[in-house]
């Protein structure tokens, strides 16, 4: 060989040698992707998942000293969180900038057009973001700071403003005109309330209603005021927004007056709301202003609303109690929209707690000083705190808060409902709704479903199983296997249909049948059996062993047809004609057309054949000698299985069993389409669920991203998928084991 | 006796063989019933002419016989019937499909068969079927053809004029469809341009210009369109059919209405057979019409093919190359042991867990990032931040991923260590021995799992409503305009069109038949698919097991 030659061989071999190479990493990267793929689903799910878990955090933005001169007695944000409004006890409004470069500046400050003097003022609740200023003349004036935002030269301009909602009038509360010394507003959906104490004492409530002049066209107010009976001071008012319910605090009381008909006001209850050894300190509306919240000067804050009772019809009732700090000045701050609520002491401590979910979300110090006054922002995103003279802007990260592991597992008493419960209610047509997430219910359709399909596909699949590997003859066996495994390729979208439209309205109408078919099939099978043992040897003979099951086929068809022939009668002689009827009346069962006899059977269809096909090859691969041993001791065919080849393949069916239970617990369609889907706790076979995969696949498309809803439904995926994994693993361990068993015998 | 043989065992080893009975009977009944009840809807069944009169007023009504069952007479006289003449427990009542529906107020009708005074087949009765309002069942009175009523052999025109209005209105769709749809598609590409120099601040006069020529241009040409469009609408709407129905009315149809016509109570057996054939034609090259409780479901089927096929090009490299390191490569340790234990569970997570990562990780998280970084012009309305044909491929090319690496592996476990081990002696390098000598030999098994795959695929539901399947899609995913396959489109699929129909349509009742038939076509391409699988498998382990001797 030339050295040329020589060394282009050389130069050969390397490329050869790179090439090998190459192969060899790329494909071991691509069987590696595998397990990447895996690992991708999982941690990507629990990365949707992992923000409902966190707490909430609380972080300091930025600090604005205020002049010591002006007392300010409200304050607020705009929804970007950009500009702080604060509102002096003197009638004037000052904007300053919290956020960016500029941040501390005073922007603007507007006096407000008054007709009168200031004596007091009040907030409204927080989604109205309206302000009021009592006045000496009886009147109330009120007032909304609000944004103009522009686009001058493609820039974002915010200019602050006043308004004054009514067209700026002034509402006169007090008929006499007295000055008021202490009040509480609504303004909502052109309803106007407000109840307020006067400087005598008296404490007045006042409905604006409009009503439009017919001939002018000019809106008239028409007002209706009534005096209520209080004992005692008065230290607190409030209103619902919606002006339906006037709350009056006096001391240890709480009055609650119902002024829906502002014509006919009357006294609701008396609320001795105080906790023991403690007094009552503050009150105040939670969001949606169904629940009262009551502070304690021992630190317990109190949920209350209205629930059904037995002898008055809806009463309010101490529902759940929060452990906040103990002070004699705990106020309470509410959000916009969600159930959070706020606590803050005389010596600057925060609370961040949130009803629904019983959870205390932050607790913290954030200042020295007494908290004056304390604002939430629109977005829930930001709160700002007023503590001598310094306004703190906090940034606030609780997007989930009504998401804990508690609320989703275990009972919450949600609002106007008699009792706590487990309920799965994720949207609804009003604003003011509050989601209800409870895990409970939809995994309890799971494990229902699951069960009644294993409940029904065990027995067959399993039985089938041991017929087929260790009794069937082979030709045979070669075409009953593929013949059932081909089912386990059937689209499980056809099976739920079949199921929804063609079982569920055969069962309904001939539910007899099936009692008669479960109980005729066993008998009929045996009494077969018995039958042919009676047939003289020659017939026999000619059928060899181990084609029963053929033999079986048209004895499972007559009964199939002799059960739905006769179910009419049945209902006739047993059910009054009507098994429907005869349920719910009798039995107090409820039917439901779409129920869990359905599904199993429907499920179970699906689940048979991935039973079947692992139980069979576990038992047919039990090595022949084992039960060749057995039949030369002189046991039976049947004890033979029972004891030797059962014994020996039970793990296998046992991995099967997990197998399909992994199957039966993640299918969609045909839950979907063979249930009503309604999520609702009853063991009852005749009753519908809703489980984790049929809920996905209803609620998923139209969730939005990045929701509590989004990530909760995330979370039912991710326990989906762990749940399968760890069946399917387990299952596949017990098989390794056995195969290295077998491999030994 | 009876006691000895119980202890036997042998009843017991009987039930066993009755639950193999039950599995078998299930498997091919299922099969059976499903291809008996799709078949039987494009068979031309016979329209009976019924006289009533009982517990119903005098009438008449003309229909399809759907269903019969027997009730307890005592449940009727609950619901109000008085049957006191009647001796038997049951009465026989039967559902009637009585089309003409803007004319009655049910299409569907439960009849006493003790009502019935009179059961006839009258030969002149004629089927329509309509593109609006479902089948008309009646006798032809007149045709009336350009305003002038047909005299001789009025039936045999009417089926040319169908025939005609058929054409007219296809060439009309065509026209549509195709030219004009291009012109707007092209308008909406202009708009997206201009919107795209605008972001990118180059939107100069003579861009705008340029722009504004091109729309131009475009509207000239659509108005020409239009006008053809028009002309030809015109044209097919200028005949009628005047047909008496069920209540003795005479109703005018337009014959542009009426996609076929057919006299069933007048065919033989081949003619039914024709028109059976010509049915089930028509159900797989058709659009669906009527919210798709009618028509066709041709895009379904083209929908399932083609987001099949964008799955199996993905799947297979990555399928096959992970067999091969499982197979050829992989070492006896803990690694390989969790990538075994990830494809046993990759086949046995979910399918919905399935759609939810895709929804999430393929369409929001990286369909938004490609729509931030290449579509910024189309915002805020995404391109491929939204379900689509892509993402449905890619979330099933996970969802099938096992069953390629399992089927590819048991296809190189069959191939002898001998053949391998003779081409490592002739000086062959491993991945030379791979590629020319493993791979070949395992291609069929490859085969057999991307069949397999394929086969999963096309029946999956659940993940596909999560990540792109819609009800209705308005046009299909390849197309004449440019870039003629548009991978982030919405497609219709066979299996959710199941679900769709059967459980989401106005009409059950009428739209079941349709469903039945989907679920017949679907199944046969599965079974098939699968049957062809299994036959290749035997086939490569005979040829394999000859081959170690």
């Amino acid at each position: 060989m030339s050295i040329s030659a020589q060394q282009k061989s050389f130069k050969t071999d390397k490329r050869r040698l790179f090439k090998d190479r190459f192969a060899q990493y790329s494909i071991t990267a691509g069987g590696v992707m595998v397990l990447v793929a895996l690992l991708l689903i999982f941690f990507y799910l629990l990365y949707v998942v992992e923000p409902i878990l966190e707490s909430a955090k609380v972080e300091k933005r930025t600090d604005v000293s205020l002049s010591s001169e002006k007392n300010y007695v409200g304050i607020g944000v705009e929804e970007q969180t950009e500009i702080a409004y604060l509102l002096e006890d003197s009638g004037s409004v000052d904007f300053y900038r919290i956020k960016g470069d500029s941040s501390g500046q005073l922007m603007k400050s507007l006096d407000v057009e008054l007709d009168g003097n200031i004596t007091t003022f009040a907030k409204s609740a927080p989604f109205l973001g309206l302000y009021a200023y009592g006045l000496d003349n009886g009147a109330i004036k009120l007032v909304k700071p609000s944004f103009l935002v522009t686009f001058p030269g493609n820039e974002r301009l915010i200019t602050p403003r006043i308004g004054y909602p009514l067209d700026g009038e002034q509402l006169l509360v007090d008929e006499q005109e007295q000055a008021i010394a202490k009040f509480a507003f609504s303004y909502y959906e052109d309803k106007a309330a407000a109840v307020a104490v006067t400087e005598d004492k008296r404490v007045v409530f006042a409905a604006f209603t409009p009503e439009e002049n017919m001939f002018t066209g000019e809106v008239e107010w028409l007002i209706e005021r009534t005096e209520l009976d209080i004992d005692g001071r008065v230290n607190e008012l409030l209103i619902s927004p919606d002006t339906s319910r006037v709350f009056v605090r006096s001391a240890n009381k709480v009055y609650i007056f119902d002024t829906r008909d502002p014509a006919e006001v009357e006294q609701f209850q008396v609320l001795a709301a105080n906790e023991e050894n403690a007094n009552l300190v503050s009150a105040t509306l939670l969001a949606g202003a169904n629940s009262l919240m009551l502070a304690n000067d021992n630190g317990e804050v109190s949920q209350w609303f209205e629930v059904n009772t037995e002898d008055n019809g809806r009463q309010f009732a101490k529902i759940r109690a929060f452990e906040t700090e103990k002070t004699n000045k705990l106020d309470i701050y509410t959000e916009y929209y969600r159930r959070t609520f706020f606590t803050t002491t005389s010596s600057g401590d925060l609370g961040v707690y949130y009803t629904t979910s019983e959870a205390e979300l932050w607790r913290g110090k954030i200042s020295e000083q007494a908290i004056d006054t304390f604002a939430v922002s629109p977005r829930s995103n930001a709160v700002l705190s007023l503590s001598n003279n310094t306004l703190s802007v906090f940034e606030v990260h609780n997007e989930h808060p009504e998401v804990t592991w508690s609320a989703l597992w275990n009972e919450v008493w949600y609002e106007g409902y008699p009792e706590p419960a487990y309920t799965w209610q994720s949207t609804s047509a009003s604003d003011d709704f509050e989601s209800k997430f409870s895990l409970v219910p939809i995994s309890f359709g799971t494990i229902k479903a699951a069960m009644y399909a294993m409940l029904f596909a065990v027995p067959i699949a399993i039985s089938a199983a041991i017929y087929t590997a260790y009794f069937m003859s082979s030709e045979l066996r070669r075409v009953v296997k593929p013949t059932v495994e081909i089912m386990e390729a059937l689209p499980t979208v056809i099976l739920g249909f079949l199921a929804g439209l063609w079982l569920a309205p055969l069962i309904e109408t001939h539910l007899p049948a099936v009692i008669a078919l479960v109980t005729l099939l066993p008998v009929a099978v045996i009494a077969t059996a018995f039958g042919w043992t009676k047939l003289p040897a020659s017939i026999r003979h000619l059928i060899p062993d181990g084609w029963h099951s053929i033999l079986l086929i048209p004895v499972v068809l007559f009964i199939g047809w002799l059960s739905f022939a006769i179910s009419g009668q049945i209902e006739l002689w047993v059910f009054d004609g009507n098994v429907r009827q005869y349920l719910t009346n009798e039995l107090g069962l409820t039917f439901d057309q779409r129920n869990s006899l359905v599904v199993g059977i429907a499920m179970g269809f699906a689940v048979i054949p991935t039973i079947f096909s692992i139980a069979e090859d576990a038992v047919f691969s039990v090595p022949k000698h084992l039960s060749n041993g057995s039949l030369a001791l002189g046991a039976t065919q049947w004890q033979t299985l029972v004891y030797v080849v059962l014994l020996t393949a039970s793990p296998g069916i046992f991995s099967a069993v997990m197998m399909g239970l992994g199957r039966a617990v993640g299918e969609t369609m045909i839950v979907l389409m063979a249930t009503g889907n309604t999520p609702i706790m009853d063991w009852s076979i005749f009753q519908g669920m809703r489980t984790l995969a049929a809920n996905i696949a209803v609620e998923m498309p139209e969730s939005e991203v990045g929701s509590s809803h989004y990530r909760i439904l995330f979370l039912a995926a991710f326990v989906l998928f762990i749940f399968t994994f760890v069946f399917n693993t387990l299952a596949e361990f017990v098989r390794q084991r056995l195969r290295e068993k077998y491999s030994s015998m | 006796m009876v006691k000895q043989w119980f202890k036997s065992g042998s009843p017991w080893i009987w039930m066993t063989g009755g639950a193999v009975s039950i599995s078998l009977i299930s498997v091919i009944g299922l099969l059976a019933m499903i291809a008996w009840k799709g078949l039987s809807f494009f068979w031309p069944s016979e329209v009976v002419e019924l006289k009533l009169e009982g517990s119903v007023p005098k009438q008449t009504v003309i229909g399809e016989i759907y269903d019969r069952e027997m009730v307890p007479k005592s449940r009727l006289e609950a619901a109000g019937y008085d049957l006191s003449a009647y001796q038997d427990e049951y009465i026989e009542r039967i559902l009637v499909k009585t089309g003409n529906r803007e004319y009655v107020d049910l299409d569907f009708r439960w009849i006493l068969t003790t009502d019935i005074q009179s059961q006839t087949k009258p030969e002149a009765m004629a089927v329509f079927e309509r593109s609006k309002n479902g089948n008309f069942y009646g006798y032809v009175e007149r045709v009336i053809e350009d305003g002038k009523e047909v005299t001789n052999a009025p039936k045999e025109r009417l089926v040319e004029l169908v025939e005609r209005a058929v054409d007219l209105n296809e060439e009309a769709l065509d026209l549509q469809n195709g030219d004009i749809g291009h012109i707007n598609y092209e308008l909406e590409r202009l708009r997206l341009k201009e919107k795209k120099y605008a972001l990118d601040n180059a939107l100069t006069d003579e861009v705008l210009a340029d722009l504004e020529s091109q729309r131009a241009e475009l509207r000239a040409e659509y108005k020409v369109l239009e006008a053809r469009l028009f002309e030809l609408r015109k044209k097919a709407k200028r005949d009628q059919v005047v047909v008496r129905d069920m209540r003795g009315e005479l109703v005018t149809l337009p014959i542009y209405q009426v996609l076929d016509l057919w006299f069933p109570n007048d065919m033989g057996f081949f003619a039914k057979l024709g028109h059976f054939f010509v049915q089930s034609g028509k159900f797989i090259s058709d659009d669906p019409r009527e919210a798709n409780t009618e028509g066709g479901v041709f895009p379904a089927i083209f929908g399932t093919v083609f987001m099949v096929m964008l799955m199996a090009v993905i799947v297979t490299p990555f399928g096959v190359v992970a067999a091969i390191y499982l197979h050829e490569y992989a070492a006896k340790n803990a690694v390989t042991k969790m990538i075994r234990i990830a494809v046993i569970n990759l086949a046995g997570v979910p399918s919905i867990v399935y759609g939810v990562f895709g929804l999430g990780f393929f369409v929001y998280m990286l369909g938004g990032s490609i729509d931030q970084l290449f579509y910024p012009e189309a915002a805020p309305s995404p391109v491929f931040g939204t379900p689509g044909v892509i993402w449905s491929a890619l979330t099933l090319a996970i969802l099938t991923l096992p069953v390629v690496i399992v089927s590819t592996e048991e296809g190189l476990s069959r191939i002898p260590s001998s053949v391998r081990h003779g081409s490592l002696a002739l000086g062959a390098t491993k991945a030379e021995t791979l590629w020319r000598i493993i791979v070949p030999m395992a291609s069929p098994a490859i085969m057999t799992g991307l069949i397999l795959a394929v086969a999963r695929a096309a029946g999956e539901v659940a993940p596909l409503m999560l990540v792109g399947v819609v009800k209705m899609a308005p046009t299909l995913p390849i197309d004449g305009n440019f870039p003629f396959v548009h991978l982030d489109r919405k497609f219709m699929h066979l299996g959710f069109h199941i679900y769709d129909v059967g459980f989401q349509s106005p009409n059950v009742e009428a739209a079941r038949p349709l469903v039945y038939a989907t679920a017949f076509l679907l199944v046969s391409v599965i079974i098939a698919l699968n049957i062809t699988a299994i036959g290749i498998r035997n086939h490569l382990r005979e040829k394999f097991r000859s081959l170690e001797h």
